[in-house]
């Protein structure tokens, strides 16, 4: 890829490895240009840069925490307004700021259908203030403020946004670019409340080589541990993707988040990852056409 | 045109002939007519513009500011816990240098749960860096929204237009209507900047160093108090087409007096009408009423109150642990000066509790006899006083 076109420029602050600037790349270059961008505090707001400096190429906005839905929602309204139809509104953020203290007001914003694409960018904890638990983190995973690996299971956000019959919601990760830019592609053809989950791998939170970034993005896939799929006007799914089906094993040993696992635990783990596994083809065989 | 209108819907009409481009707002009593008068103004035409039903007020201030700095005129309205949930936005709002114009329908703020006038939601705001207003009554909020916007838009400073709860949001007055051409030449549709510029991008407020920190305080402060001759100005031009200004302070009988009656929103009607009676059986008191609260009024509040030597100021409102606002704000105000007056401070009116001229005449003749000024608030609770 040419770097020299790229939105995120080159110098940008996020740390070596960092899946999360990744991704913001990968969205920004499928969106173009004409995009304004929503950024929230989290890591998005770091590695886009401190004042006088920024990192993008398209005019953003940091706004407070939990509110990346309405103040994209304020920014789209006002270019309507304006007559400026053509302007691709993104909000950016992350796991915390969507799964936990951002949810309502992304639920506001989803119920009315406001006009803008919502990415979260979720590397499964509060990264920025130091590795505390999101209601994000999954299931006997590591985290300051969860040291012997949290109790509960990860919220499963993306049925609660499907659930707001907004008219296109998808999941995908930076081990799948295409896949992944594909998705934004068609996120702005549509107009309403689109939503996409992206799975941002932190090396410095999963406690991991910085150079396994793109190797554990595919094997959350493969391992079905984090599918990839859409879900059209909160009904129609789709699976983009079929993974292998590899033993979550696989993927959970190379992170140092989950080296004190048990063999219970991780069977606990493959039993609830195949249990969610059978739900999703399930939805999906409903429209059985759409099933790659 | 003189129509009867309660203070709330005086304030959807001033929206109205403001040509808001954008509302987002959340309901909540006592500001509820005024988000419903605007919802109806909006689905049939007589407003123009996007009308948002925000989940909440944190998130209606948030899209409000989003809105301002893309260049659209703004318009929420808020009372009590609203405005105490909208509290981070408010500093994001005067941080970030947008015109928005709320009107705040004063409520107290629980606990414990009630639903009276009391200015506490909107002064507990005064640090959040918004211009606040206080009204008198329905004529005065509509004709004030209207200069808000004419300030706010110059300054770039978000505005507060505030009345009281029950008393001016729900009493229904003869108000005059301004015609709308003479609204559009006192306050054209303005080509505000619109700071998403896709051929210059920029990153508007990014993470700063505290360096940089202290200078975009500075300068907000700085632009804040100046903010107070674009106030003048925008009153003194509303006064020249439409025959009504209001001053930042407005100042009655105080040149002769023996002491000076202080307040602020509905309670300077009732205060004008125990002046006027006391004046009758030849006592001489004045009335100060101070509508302008940030930036605060110095030099008006000094050229009228200093040589008095006694002042009384009643709040609706208080600040648990030392007293009424506008009291403390006053003495403060006046504290360097050589010459100053004796300070007294009342409380009462609290959740719209009532406060007839009566008793504001009992509270004159009490400071006249008592040389001794109290350095804490009397409380003026059930009219026992």
């Amino acid at each position: 890829m040419d770097t020299r076109d790229d939105l995120l420029r080159q110098g940008h602050y996020a740390c070596p490895g960092c899946g999360l600037a990744i991704a913001m790349k990968l969205v920004l270059s499928a969106l173009g240009e004409r995009t304004i961008v929503v950024i929230i505090p989290s890591c998005e707001a770091v590695i886009s840069a401190t004042y006088p400096f920024s990192a993008l190429k398209v005019p953003a906005f940091h706004s407070a925490f939990v509110i990346a839905a309405p103040t994209a929602a304020g920014i789209s309204r006002a270019l309507k307004v304006r007559g400026e139809d053509d302007i691709t509104v993104l909000a950016f953020a992350g796991d915390g700021g969507t799964y936990d203290i951002g949810l309502q007001s992304l639920s506001g914003a989803a119920e009315r259908n406001e006009d803008f694409i919502y990415v979260c960018l979720d590397n499964e904890a509060y990264m920025n203030t130091g590795i505390q638990a999101s209601s994000s983190t999954p299931f006997c995973s590591w985290t300051v403020t969860t040291p012997k690996g949290k109790k509960e299971r990860k919220k499963r956000l993306m049925d609660i946004i499907v659930a707001h019959s907004i008219p296109y919601c998808a999941t995908a990760t930076i081990g799948y670019p295409e896949d992944l830019i594909e998705k934004v592609k068609r996120a702005k053809k549509k107009k309403g409340t689109r939503f996409i989950h992206i799975l941002t791998p932190c090396p410095t939170g999963w406690r991991m080589r910085e150079d396994l970034t793109g190797i554990v993005s595919m094997l959350a896939f493969e391992t079905k541990i984090f599918p990839l799929y859409e879900v059209y006007d909160g009904e129609i799914y789709r699976i983009t993707k079929m993974p292998k089906g590899l033993p979550v094993k696989e993927y959970l040993s190379l992170q140092g988040r989950f080296s004190h696992l048990k063999e219970e635990e991780i069977e606990e783990i493959q039993k609830n990852v195949d249990k969610e596994w059978a739900r999703l083809l399930y939805l999906a065989k409903r429209n059985a056409e759409n099933c790659a | 045109m003189v129509e009867l209108l309660s203070g709330n819907h005086a304030i959807a009409e001033a929206v109205r002939l403001c040509k808001v481009d954008f509302i987002a707002a959340y309901p909540i009593t006592p500001q509820t007519p005024i988000y419903e008068k605007i919802a109806e103004m909006v689905s049939d035409g007589r407003i123009k513009g996007q009308m948002m039903r925000a989940e909440s007020e944190h998130s209606a201030m948030a899209a409000c500011i989003s809105a301002s700095l893309t260049g659209v005129r703004v318009f929420t309205a808020s009372s009590s816990q609203g405005i105490a949930f909208m509290h981070e936005m408010l500093h994001f709002a005067s941080g970030n240098r947008v015109s928005i114009v709320m009107a705040c329908v004063n409520r107290v703020v629980s606990a414990p749960w009630a639903f009276g006038s009391d200015q506490t939601d909107t002064l507990s705001q005064r640090d959040t860096g918004w211009i606040q207003l206080y009204c008198e009554d329905g004529q005065e909020a509509l004709d004030t929204v209207i200069m808000a916007y004419r300030v706010a838009e110059t300054v770039f400073l978000p505005v507060m237009v505030t009345i009281d709860g029950f008393y001016t949001s729900h009493f229904i007055e003869p108000v005059d209507i301004p015609d709308e051409k003479a609204v559009d030449k006192y306050l054209p549709p303005k080509s505000l900047p619109n700071r998403f510029d896709l051929k210059n991008p920029a990153f508007i407020q990014n993470v700063v160093d505290s360096h940089y920190y202290s200078e975009f305080k500075k300068r907000q402060f700085d632009d804040t108090m100046k903010a107070k001759e674009t106030i003048i100005e925008a009153d003194k031009e509303f006064g020249k087409l439409f025959g009504r200004s209001y001053g930042v302070v407005e100042a009655d009988d105080l040149e002769d007096a023996d002491v000076g009656i202080v307040t602020s929103g509905a309670l300077v009607s009732c205060a004008r009408i125990a002046k006027k009676n006391l004046r009758e059986k030849g006592i001489k008191v004045g009335l100060l009423k101070i509508k302008l609260f940030r930036p605060f009024p110095y030099d008006e509040v000094i050229k009228h109150l200093a040589n008095l030597k006694k002042v009384l100021v009643i709040d609706r409102n208080v600040s648990c642990g030392k007293g009424g606002i506008f009291c403390d704000e006053l003495k403060g105000a006046m504290y360097n000066l050589e010459k100053r007056p004796k300070i007294y401070g009342f409380i009462g009116g609290l959740c719209g509790e009532d406060l007839p001229p009566e008793t504001i005449e009992k509270i004159a003749l009490y400071v006249i006899n008592e040389d001794k000024a109290p350095e804490k608030p009397i409380w003026i609770h059930g009219m026992t006083f």
